[in-house]
């Protein structure tokens, strides 16, 4: 009896374990690592055409990944700051690639316009693409240099020179 | 004109029960009913319990797909399809999720496989022990069983 207890307790540990969201990326850039990016052939729905996109296509260029949804206010904040990196960033050939999380297509296609927002939004239907930036809250950034391996990582609503480590990074390799 | 009465009465049932119907329906179609059945996906709590504004939005969506006259089960694709099947709040068949369905089967399994190991020991022993009971009964105690029992006589 006591042994089924035992199993069913380490069932649920095993089980809290691997729900909670992965920061393994956060240990290794953290410790001056730089990972690939996850799932980067992984190709998405692009938001507000009939395309689908990818980051590996964009590789060799810098790229601000930004998981976003028209519901999270901080999101709300930070979007004229990305629009403004974006500009920034096209001159370094580098992108912001924007990556909706749990929410409604026509939502996020009516925040795109609202925040004038002309970099390219994917949609991460499925939910695996964040999954594996172990993605739970928004908003959350993720720098990734032009051999598309992870540099910085913000988990929250970003601030400016988050953005200027970017802008710099394009500028610069 | 005989049959003309039924066939009004028959008419007039009709044309109730009609509305009644379709005013069932749509009762069965409304915000608390869907809320009561899915989550809210970044809170994972049911979402007629949840505050935030992803489920806000979420009930505004439920609101909207109502009001295009959707019923249950189109709700529930089209939530699934903007959010995945975490909107359901249902275990998946693959992965870790998989022990939600096989765990309560198993226990039952090694309840009813012990119960059938035990069972057979559990009726020897009270077999036993009723014999027990009724040997283990001292000359004295019989003989005055025996005297209090021929009182009732």
């Amino acid at each position: 009896m006591s042994l089924a207890g035992a199993c069913l307790l380490a069932l649920l540990i095993y089980g809290i374990s691997t729900q909670a969201a992965s920061r393994t990326l956060d240990e290794q850039v953290a410790k001056g690592a730089q990972p690939p990016a996850p799932h980067a052939t992984q190709s998405l729905p692009i938001l507000g055409t009939p395309g689908s996109g990818s980051l590996a296509q964009l590789r060799g260029k810098v790229v601000v990944l930004n998981f976003w949804a028209s519901w999270c206010e901080p999101c709300q904040v930070e979007a004229p700051l990305l629009e403004n990196a974006q500009r920034q960033l096209a001159r370094h050939g580098g992108t912001v690639l924007g990556v909706t999380y749990k929410d409604v297509t026509g939502d996020s296609e009516r925040f795109v316009r609202e925040y004038h927002l002309s970099y390219t939004n994917l949609r991460d239907a499925g939910g695996t693409f964040a999954a594996a930036y172990g993605t739970d809250q928004l908003p959350e950034t993720f720098i990734i240099d032009r051999q598309g391996r992870i540099v910085a990582i913000s988990r929250g609503e970003i601030a400016k020179p988050f953005l200027d480590r970017a802008v710099a990074l394009a500028a610069t390799t | 004109m005989r049959l003309a009465r039924p066939a009004a009465g028959l008419l007039c049932a009709l044309m109730l029960a009609v509305p009644a119907a379709a005013g069932a329906e749509a009762a069965r179609v409304s915000l608390p009913v869907i809320e009561r059945q899915v989550m809210c996906v970044t809170c994972k709590i049911p979402l007629n319990v949840a505050e935030s504004p992803q489920a806000d939005r979420e009930r505004e969506y439920i609101r909207s797909l109502i009001a295009e006259g959707k019923d249950e089960a189109q709700i529930k694709d089209a939530l699934v399809t903007q959010y995945t099947s975490a909107v359901l709040g249902l275990p998946q068949t693959h992965g870790f999720d998989l022990a939600a369905y096989l765990v309560p089967v198993a226990v039952v399994i090694g309840l009813l496989a012990l119960l059938i190991f035990l069972l057979p020991s559990w009726r020897r022993r009270s077999a036993a022990g009723a014999g027990d009971e009724a040997g283990a009964l001292s000359p004295e105690d019989a003989a005055r069983l025996e005297s209090d029992l021929a009182l009732f006589d």
